[in-house]
């Protein structure tokens, strides 16, 4: 590889690591296959990952018809049901959401983002990305087996999640945890990876305030992810543990089906407390990548420089903090003590103020901005609308008092799915449509991103926004049928129709964005190396999809922040990262 | 959940401090003149690979601290807990996983100094006497399954299964990293190269160590 220059220079620091070799691959099988190569492992997660997330997807779709038309259509029996939520949900957060932002994003993004040729350790790296596919292919296993996959729902909570009552006792739920395990023993490996390269392997000059907010959320949710997974991998285990050795961690004593069980004085309240101390730092794992996407993508598609810069940092950092404080929040109707419940309720208002900074700061970027409609900034303005919205109803879950009567209720489901479903969805789909040029060399779409976009986004809404005022009825989540119920009325019924029809047609919407990522990566328009005309490092690659090493021969060196655009007197109207400072004296020759 | 948090606290502290390393109020907008350059930090000089290994050891005592809240929690949730009489082969266990942590120190001492005779001793050492400590684990093991302490019978038997299981699969995966060096020791790489790969095992070995010192005296405790 190159040599990096190492003679001062002005305004920037000297070379933080010499360079290291870098392996270069001698095969096909370990330039496209066993690569090394973080380009290359990103894009096979993200496709592992999608591969994922339209299964979920289907699964999303059996579930609606049953809610929609619970009488008329029965392909699923309540067994299947319960199966199909569980394993949807379960894909959705963790291998799906998980792995395409960290593994996915964090692996194409951070090398480039802050200069460096690859990440730090590329060959377990690689291991990350295999030991994830395993975890994949033993999850999908399970629909498989003898007894279909688990149907314990998400959270997989004992005692009922390894009783016979329950779909998948025998080998859903025992795949279930063993693909968990596996999921966090690769996501561990990924995880040092992703963090070490920010802190060790950034390019001459990339201080950590001037790191564009992309790299910032990716770095803190990864640091937050790999103290947050052990805890679901202690529960895993010894939920194994009390499956297949018939230990007592979790479960009590109890009769089942007139038979006394061998458990004795196991501790379900336990589990809960291991599930949701990784939980909750979960739902910020997921947001704090999209945070720190969609803040690029605000800034370069307005034009503007980001507001409060060191703000947007500081948030990202105290909500990551935060966020391991707040776990009980979840556990409000398990009974605690009312100072536990009191306390959970305080620190989980306290976490709004940061996220509200984030939004003002998003919304004040806008202000003025240059704002150019393209596909990634309908997606990225999508998100902030959607992220407020379940920001809000956020608010009220998090009470206790008000937690309690819309605890179960189909205002949860409306709740999550609003902020940890469809906002981060948004932010990728926009961040496919922003970086897909960078490594394919072509752009996606247009007509059919927009049309992918509204589709989606309307949709969404006419999905989840009538769950709320279901779950304001009393309509319960995780339930097969109604039935005949007097306290609840009818009418939801028809609402209930409207929202699976609205989800079939968002879920068709998206084979129209597969479609333009397949047809665009021969058809789409040339898009050279900088078509957003961005200032971050990865647009500045000498080749368009950058080669190995990424940088050709020299590395590159920063001279300033992620953000000067519309930038006066500039020769464009940006500076990218790595533009000298040349530029100021032409600037200070201004009048 | 006491143990845990007290844990994210100090992992926090470390991180503060760190972050106040970072110039966090620096306001990077304005454009870096020659007079106030951005300097990156000397902690960037660290090799890769010991960051690397501190994260790790922060991910896997997060994981030990876990356990052992999951440890004290369940064992004040119900009656049913009955402490286990731990073996007193226990005790020069413990000796014996001291004596390989010394070795380490010395052989890091000697890659150090250059001494090749002196490093692999230490590392003959270190890893013979890790190796002795996992085969004494396992009749550790044995004894009380023969003497019916079943991993069902009750949660403080589980839990000792778990936690010694636990420490013994993460020294094993030591010992394939101390073995790897120790190859290459013995075929000749010059010292200067493995300097870094001995400290990497060396601090591993003391991490160890006090993770099974805590496991130790929570077994002692309950």
């Amino acid at each position: 590889m190159g040599e990096a220059t190492l003679e001062p220079l002005e305004g920037v620091g000297p070379l933080e690591v010499p360079e290291a070799e870098l392996y270069h691959a001698t095969s096909w099988w370990t330039k496209y296959v066993f690569s090394q190569d973080a380009k290359i492992i990103a894009l096979q997660y993200s496709a592992t990952a999608l591969a994922a997330g339209f299964v979920a997807l289907v699964l999303s779709w059996l579930m609606r018809l049953q809610l929609g038309f619970p009488d008329s259509l029965s392909i699923i029996d309540q067994n299947q049901y319960y199966q199909v939520i569980t394993m949807h949900g379960m894909i959705m957060v963790v291998y799906l959401l998980t792995a395409l932002l960290l593994g996915g994003f964090g692996n194409y993004l951070i090398p480039l983002m802050v200069g460096a040729r690859d990440m730090v350790f590329p060959y377990l790296n690689m291991l990350s990305y295999w030991t994830y596919l395993l975890a994949v292919l033993v999850l999908m296993a399970s629909f498989f087996v003898p007894g279909g996959p688990t149907g314990a729902g998400w959270t997989l909570y004992p005692p009922q999640a390894i009783l016979s009552g329950t779909p998948g006792h025998d080998y859903g739920i025992v795949l279930m945890l063993v693909s968990l395990i596996i999921f966090i023993i690769g996501f561990t490996m990924g995880g040092l990876n992703y963090v070490v390269t920010v802190l060790q392997g950034r390019a001459r000059g990339m201080t950590m305030m001037r790191l564009p907010l992309t790299v910032w959320g990716i770095f803190t949710a990864s640091v937050m992810a790999l103290l947050a997974f052990p805890a679901l991998f202690v529960g895993a285990v010894m939920l194994l543990f009390d499956r297949l050795l018939g230990t007592s961690f979790f479960m009590p004593a109890m009769v089942e089906m007139g038979q006394q069980r061998d458990y004795n004085g196991g501790s379900p309240i336990l589990f809960q407390h291991m599930f949701w101390f990784f939980g909750h730092p979960e739902v910020y794992i997921v947001a704090l990548p999209a945070f720190g996407i969609v803040s690029d993508l605000i800034a370069t598609h307005a034009r503007r420089n980001i507001f409060g810069y060191r703000m947007m940092v500081w948030a990202i950092v105290i909500i990551g903090f935060l966020s391991f404080g707040v776990w009980a929040h979840h556990m409000y109707v398990s009974g605690m003590h009312p100072y536990f419940g009191f306390f959970f309720a305080t620190t989980t208002l306290i976490i709004a103020v940061p996220t509200a900074i984030k939004v003002y700061n998003w919304v004040l970027t806008l202000w003025r901005g240059d704002i150019h409609l393209t596909v990634p900034m309908l997606f990225a303005l999508g998100f902030i609308v959607t992220f407020v919205n379940g920001g809000l109803t956020g608010l009220f879950l998090g009470n206790a008092v008000v937690d309690v009567p819309l605890s179960d209720t189909m205002f949860v489901v409306a709740h999550f799915h609003m902020v940890m479903g469809v906002a981060p969805i948004l932010v990728i789909f926009g961040a496919i449509y922003h970086w897909y040029p960078k490594v394919t060399g072509r752009m996606l779409n247009e007509a059919l991103g927009k049309f992918h976009f509204w589709v989606t986004f309307i949709g969404s809404y006419v999905i989840f926004f009538p769950l709320h005022y279901l779950g304001l009825m009393g309509v319960p989540r995780r339930y097969y049928t109604m039935g005949e119920m007097d306290a609840i009325p009818l009418s939801t019924g028809e609402l209930n129709q409207l929202v699976s029809v609205a989800a079939f047609i968002v879920g068709f919407a998206q084979l129209v964005f597969v479609f333009n990522m397949i047809w665009s990566l021969r058809n789409g328009t040339p898009a050279g190396d900088n078509p957003w005309r961005a200032t971050t490092l990865e647009w500045q690659t000498p080749e368009t999809p950058p080669g190995h090493g990424n940088w050709g021969k020299e590395l590159p060196v920063v001279y300033r922040w992620a953000y000067d655009y519309s930038v006066p007197g500039a020769p464009q109207d940006f500076l990218p990262q790595n533009q000298p400072p040349l530029a100021r004296a032409a600037r200070s020759a201004e009048p | 959940m006491t143990i845990i948090l007290l844990l994210v606290a100090t992992l926090a502290a470390i991180a503060l401090w760190w972050l106040s390393q970072q110039r966090l109020a620096e306001k990077p907008w304005l454009e870096s003149g020659p007079g106030d350059s951005f300097h990156n930090t000397a902690s960037g000089r660290m090799p890769a690979a010991k960051v690397g290994l501190g994260v790790f050891l922060a991910v896997v005592g997060a994981l030990f601290a876990l356990f052992a809240s999951a440890y004290t929690m369940r064992m004040h949730m119900a009656s049913d807990w009955r402490s286990l009489s731990l073996p007193w082969l226990l005790w020069p266990n413990t000796g014996v996983l001291l004596l390989s942590s010394a070795a380490m120190a010395w052989a890091q001492a000697a890659a150090r100094q250059g001494r090749t005779g002196s490093l692999r001793t230490g590392l003959l050492i270190g890893g013979a006497s890790a190796v002795l400590f996992l085969v004494g684990q396992v009749i550790v093991c044995r004894q009380l399954a023969a003497a019916g302490f079943y991993a069902a019978a009750n949660p403080a038997n589980a839990f000792f299964y778990l936690l010694t299981a636990l420490h013994g699969l993460h020294l094993l995966g030591g010992l394939v990293a101390l073995g790897r060096t120790s190859a290459k020791v013995w075929r000749g790489v010059p010292i200067s190269q493995m300097t870094l790969s001995v400290d990497l095992c060396a601090s591993y070995w003391h991490f160890l160590l006090l993770v099974w010192l805590a496991v130790f005296a929570l077994l002692l405790h309950g």
